[in-house]
């Protein structure tokens, strides 16, 4: 192997050995997405449409309700009816009024008695010959792709990302200057870059596994769809993990301390975690920060991932978040070389 | 002094470095001669490792001249470092990876070299080959670190502080590594505060004092140029007469202090009996004899009237 090669080849292979053989750093990175993805997707799950209960005071009202799927009728007695009613068992009472009408008796301030009192009132009216003079059908959102899950996990993959990068990289450079382990390296003949090169090559390996992991759980337990390329997929992926890198080595780049370093990497990316649409969409913030936040490394990222995952986009159709992540990753990395403290 | 093999390999001239407003190194010349272990002696805050970081390109000085095998560091850096080998006084190597993955990391940063084996050996670490570096004593991690040093089979070996911290054994050890690298012709700048190191592994050496150079010589011109090589103490049950110790040929510079007597002698085997029978004379008698040979410290305490590890 040429010199330089394997010069770059040693230096990857040592962070890679650093890396798997802390066995916390492992935890945070391939557990700790995993639980936050299956935290999350069991809070906000999709629950089955509710049925309501409600009583009808005699038999006739008690069929015509009958036809609303969404309710369950009981026919009860008008006083028993009016107990039920007071004490929540029933969300509605339907009973007889002058000449055929009904009357409705519910808690106006219940929402699921307002409810309750469109469902039945529809049904009886159905029942009672009414023709709806506009026709119309249900299409509900329960498919893979447009849940609250799928907006999540392509989220979590960017947030992950990030994070990774940040922490592995900011934390093992200071702790490598803190031990005088950078000195130590500047005194012997290996070029410099290669040393800042290393982590992100050490990185890419661990890449694999980092997305695959979060990826793998979003599709088996909750049907998570690719719908894009997967190739593109893989290059967003691998960008966003060496743009992140280079961020990484940038804000460790004149560090001292873990304190210190704990902190600016807190700051870097606490904007990112509010602003970039890991958990809520982005566009609930103000038209006039959108330039701003769309402009953010962590913003590209997650809006190339979900654009490809969920809407099959291919890379040419997220080419202005490719250009985002770009900019940032060769003005951080040249950044980080010029500033980088070498002792 | 002309140097009789050739060029010298180390050449400083004038070196002068300020932090802020600490001048660590000033005005210091000096000259490593081929094959020779030099060594800088002095007490912490003397200048040593700032002299040895400007000599190894770590650190830039604010002016003066270093001329390294030949070569400049402001020209050529990429070319002097695959030559030097280089240990710093704190570095911790990664505590996770082996003994021979670091080394084989080092090793890759040069283009020649003997196999990582092969310098395992040489520092004695076989049985260490695949621990981990957290495993390691100090002595052993500092062995580490000096192999670290030589898988570029350097022309230059920086040592700074070699045996700091170590334990007697360990720094034995050390010391027999140090001394097969000297008998193998290698050129040594090492820093120590210890004197014993100095006298045992140095050919010669410059004591360091406030970034000075205030001594320069072997360890045995040094001694011999506060001019005396032995020292007698003694203890006795009565302070005795001193103009009467002064008057025996050979005595010089007697001081009673605290019950102890100290003086400097030239020639032991005639001034102890004639120190013995001028007590008897004077009916003292002696609790106590001690006598040693003037060492790097005793110079370093006639030239600053302070101690190397005072603070």
């Amino acid at each position: 192997m040429p010199f330089t090669e394997r010069v770059l080849a040693q230096l990857t292979l040592v962070r890679f050995r650093e890396f798997i053989r802390e066995p916390e750093a492992l935890f945070w990175v391939f557990v700790f997405p995993i639980l936050l993805a299956a935290g999350l997707g069991i809070a906000f799950r999709n629950r089955p449409p509710e049925v309501l209960n409600i009583a009808a005071t005699t038999p006739e009202l008690a069929r015509s309700l009958a036809g609303e799927k969404l309710l369950r009728v009981d026919q009860l007695p008008q006083a028993e009816a009016e107990e039920a009613l007071r004490v929540g068992k029933v969300a509605l009472v339907a009973g007889p009024g002058t000449n055929g009408a009904v009357i409705y008796a519910y808690d106006p301030t219940n929402p699921e008695g307002r409810t309750a009192r469109m469902l039945a009132d529809g049904a009886v009216e159905r029942a009672a010959g009414r023709a709806d003079p506009v026709a119309s059908t249900d299409r509900l959102l329960d498919q893979p792709g447009s849940r609250y899950i799928d907006f999540l996990i392509p989220g979590l993959v960017g947030m992950n990302l990030m994070g990774s990068a940040m922490w592995g990289i900011g934390f093992t450079i200071v702790d490598a200057r803190r031990k005088k382990l950078i000195k130590r390296m500047v005194a012997t003949p290996m070029p410099r870059h290669y040393y800042l090169l290393s982590f992100i090559l050490s990185r890419l390996c661990l890449l694999v596994v980092e997305v695959g992991v979060v990826l793998g759980f979003g599709a088996l337990v909750f049907h998570v769809p690719v719908r894009g390329p997967f190739t593109g997929l893989a290059v967003l992926c691998v960008l966003g993990s060496m743009l992140f890198c280079s961020l990484g080595l940038l804000t460790a780049s004149r560090v001292q301390t873990i304190e210190a370093a704990s902190g600016l990497m807190n700051a870097v990316m606490m904007p990112m975690w509010i602003c970039s649409g890991v958990f809520f969409s982005a566009q609930r913030f103000p038209d006039a920060v959108q330039p701003l936040i769309k402009a953010l490394p962590l913003t590209a990222v997650i809006d190339a991932l979900r654009a490809s995952m969920l809407q099959g986009a291919g890379l040419a159709q997220v080419a202005p978040q490719i250009a985002v992540m770009g900019a940032w990753l060769v003005v951080c990395f040249g950044l980080a070389l010029k500033l980088f403290r070498w002792r | 002094m002309p140097d009789p093999g050739g060029k010298s390999p180390l050449r400083v001239r004038q070196l002068r470095k300020t932090y802020k407003d600490v001048v660590a190194v000033d005005g210091l010349d000096m000259e490593v001669r081929a094959a020779e272990c030099f060594g800088l002696l002095g007490p912490n805050g003397a200048g040593k490792t700032t002299t040895m970081e400007i000599c190894e390109g770590l650190t830039a000085a604010d002016s003066g001249e270093v001329e390294l095998l030949g070569m400049h560091w402001e020209r050529d850096a990429p070319q002097l470092r695959q030559r030097l080998g280089i240990q710093l006084q704190e570095t911790q190597l990664s505590e996770k990876l082996t003994v021979s993955e670091t080394l084989r990391l080092f090793r890759s940063f040069f283009q020649q070299g003997p196999e990582v084996a092969e310098v395992i050996g040489l520092v004695q670490l076989q049985e260490k080959a695949d621990s981990r570096v957290g495993g390691l004593s100090g002595g052993q991690k500092q062995r580490l670190a000096l192999a670290c040093a030589l898988v570029g089979e350097p022309d230059f070996l920086f040592l700074d502080e070699p045996t700091t911290g170590l334990d007697p054994q360990a720094r034995r050890q050390l010391w027999e590594l140090i001394e097969r690298f000297k008998l193998a012709g290698r050129t040594i700048l090492l820093t120590t505060h210890y004197m014993d190191e100095a006298e045992r592994l140095c050919d010669r050496v410059a004591i360091m004092d406030h970034g000075k150079v205030i001594a320069l010589g072997t360890p045995r011109e040094l001694i011999a140029s506060i001019g005396a090589e032995h020292l007698v103490e003694f203890s006795s049950a009565r302070v005795p007469d001193a103009t009467g110790l002064a008057e025996i040929e050979g005595i010089r510079d007697v001081h009673a202090e605290n019950g102890t007597v100290r003086m400097q002698v030239t020639e032991l085997h005639r001034a102890v009996p004639a120190l013995l029978s001028e007590m008897a004379r004077q009916g003292i008698p002696l609790t106590e004899l001690r006598t040693h040979s003037a060492t790097l410290e005793d110079v370093f305490v006639t030239l600053t009237g302070r101690h190397l590890r005072d603070e």
